[in-house]
């Protein structure tokens, strides 16, 4: 059963009327007859945790937040710029209703005067459509000025951004909002605090799909949700194939799946049948790399399980790369990408970035030498940990992960 | 033209300085503005959104500069951004993309000599499943191969040829 993919099931989802045939903002409504503490209590229970990659407890997330400060926002993360990510995409294209109930829900609980939804700038067609369902719902008291009688007020309002993957990590995202250069903050404060948020005041920042899994959770109760997934992690997630796969697209699974029937049966097994599986991201660009054996095939994609197979679930963007590709070539250009979307603040990362991609193109041209494969690996490891948002560590994996598994792969294209 | 004082764009840009805490979050949607009038984001450009929001143009210049879907030169007509990160690679976008511009005669970020097509590759465009693709200004175009991306260049070259008999 789709509780995200829900346009799969329902045609028309997208338009409002239909939303709300199919129980379409019964969550906000049961909400608003509780009190906003009640509210965060219900998403605590239901073990939901962050789907943007880093697996935080929603709930408590949204407990940080001091209910005394008289302004509070939120601001839903539609930047979904990880290589072989485009779930939100989806849920915002074809269920976009879901997206804003959710979003209501959370600006309730912490009681925000408005939620931004911070899309990439690429997604210029899908925030004209959020822009229309904003009006729709303006138009039924569903926004706005004391929403459906309950005396709570809320905005909501679409943001593009212009090209940045940073502008996916919360503070560079919040500084992107405000008309700065979209680069990460020094934490504390944090965004749920006074000084760390939105225009100084205290914001909660969810991913689309996030947000996405509230109504289900208020209309049917925490435990209904809690009881999908496993013990860590509850619910369905959105998991996004791509590479060498037959049938490449986004899959919404319980937590706690294998890897094996996600690629074989949902995904169809090797695109090409004389070619068998040879690695996967199970995280996009950013997470460490794995060898795609039966081992891995038969471990749960839920946060603890992936943990266990030294690599992470994340965002769910499990690019798929069989016997002929060359992890060299992996690794250069997932460095390129990095490369590129360094936001520069960070001298490990913005001068990092840069000799890697050198040194592997050195590499990759033959002219290498098997120093260079360790001088790669010795820059990796002096990046990760050393900078103020995860991108150092993000552009540290690929190099370390790849050499650690593959090293054959390197060593073919070095002179002794 | 000019984007201040015109009415094509009166209604969005005052949209968009209502819906902030402050006028200098409305940078990036009014720079969009600029560069639908001016076809890239030039200094007139610049100027006028520096003045509507009370800024130093060198401020809103660096935020043309950090984002790549501000273009700081003029592009073709048909500004296709093609995909080659790794999950569109897996799929051929390296080939594609280097097939349409031996196909348009470019090099990488070049503009054809009738003004219609910039070519360029971009990171990673949310489109995995679905590759080749590109971005035609700023809308996808998807699940690409080379018999597909002919009929696209001659169907976006007709169009420009009935545009510009429609002007003379």
């Amino acid at each position: 059963m789709h509780i995200l993919l829900r346009g799969r099931d329902i045609p028309n989802i997208k338009q409002l009327d239909v939303y709300e045939t199919h129980g379409g903002f019964d969550g906000l409504r049961k909400s608003l007859t509780m009190t906003p503490a009640e509210v965060i209590d219900v998403v605590k229970a239901s073990g939901l945790r962050g789907r943007g990659g880093a697996g935080f407890p929603t709930g408590v997330k949204w407990s940080f937040i001091p209910q005394h400060e008289p302004i509070k926002y939120v601001t839903v993360n539609a930047d979904e710029s990880e290589t072989g990510t485009f779930k939100d995409r989806e849920i915002m294209e074809e269920n976009p209703y879901q997206l804003i109930e959710g979003s209501l829900i959370c600006a309730y609980a912490i009681q925000a005067k408005a939620v931004y939804i911070y899309l990439r700038g690429e997604f210029w067609d899908i925030g004209a459509q959020l822009d229309e369902c904003i009006e729709a719902l303006r138009a039924k008291g569903l926004v706005g000025e004391n929403i459906l009688g309950s005396g709570y007020d809320c905005e909501v309002y679409t943001h593009l951004g212009a090209g940045a993957y940073i502008c996916g990590e919360e503070s560079a995202l919040l500084n992107s909002l405000e008309g700065y250069l979209g680069q990460p903050r020094v934490r504390p404060p944090f965004p749920a605090q006074k000084g760390g948020g939105l225009y100084k005041e205290a914001t909660v920042v969810n991913n689309v799909e996030t947000l996405a899994n509230v109504p289900f959770i208020m209309t049917e109760g925490a435990q209904a949700f809690k009881a999908i997934g496993t013990e860590q992690s509850a619910g369905n997630k959105i998991y996004c194939v791509s590479g060498h796969v037959k049938r490449p697209g986004n899959y919404e699974l319980p937590m706690g799946a294998t890897f094996r029937e996600l690629l074989y049966e949902q995904a169809g097994g090797p695109l090409h049948d004389d070619r068998p599986f040879k690695a996967m991201l199970p995280s996009g660009g950013s997470g460490p790399i794995v060898p795609l054996t039966d081992e891995v095939l038969d471990t749960c994609m839920s946060y603890e399980d992936c943990a266990s197979i030294g690599t992470i679930i994340g965002s769910a963007s499990i690019i798929i790369m069989d016997e002929t590709v060359d992890m060299t070539w992996v690794a250069s250009k997932v460095t390129k990408f990095f490369k590129h979307e360094s936001c520069g603040k960070c001298t490990p990362c913005r001068e990092g970035t840069y000799w890697l991609d050198k040194v592997i193109d050195r590499i990759l041209d033959g002219r290498g030498t098997a120093d260079d494969v360790k001088r790669i690996a010795d820059v990796a490891e002096n990046m990760a940990g050393t900078t103020l948002c995860a991108l150092g560590d993000f552009a540290a994996n690929p190099i370390i992960h790849t050499i650690r598994h593959f090293p054959d792969d390197f060593a073919q294209h070095v002179q002794v | 033209m000019a984007i201040i004082g015109n009415p094509k764009y009166e209604q969005r840009i005052e949209r968009h300085l209502a819906k902030y805490e402050t006028a200098r979050s409305a940078v990036m949607p009014l720079l969009y503005i600029a560069q639908e009038e001016y076809g890239w984001v030039n200094s007139e450009g610049i100027g006028e959104v520096a003045q509507l929001l009370n800024l130093d143009p060198t401020q809103v210049k660096s935020i043309a500069g950090f984002y790549t879907m501000y273009s700081e030169k003029p592009k073709g007509k048909y500004w296709l951004q093609v995909c080659t990160d790794l999950p569109c690679a897996l799929q051929g976008a390296d080939d594609f993309h280097a097939w349409l511009k031996d196909e348009l005669g470019l090099d990488e970020g070049g503009t054809t000599d009738d003004g219609l097509f910039t070519v360029e590759h971009v990171m990673c465009l949310a489109a995995c499943d679905k590759a080749p693709m590109l971005q035609c200004n700023f809308s996808y175009v998807e699940e690409l191969d080379q018999a597909k991306m002919r009929q696209l260049l001659a169907k976006w070259r007709s169009e420009a040829q009935v545009a510009a008999n429609g002007r003379g």
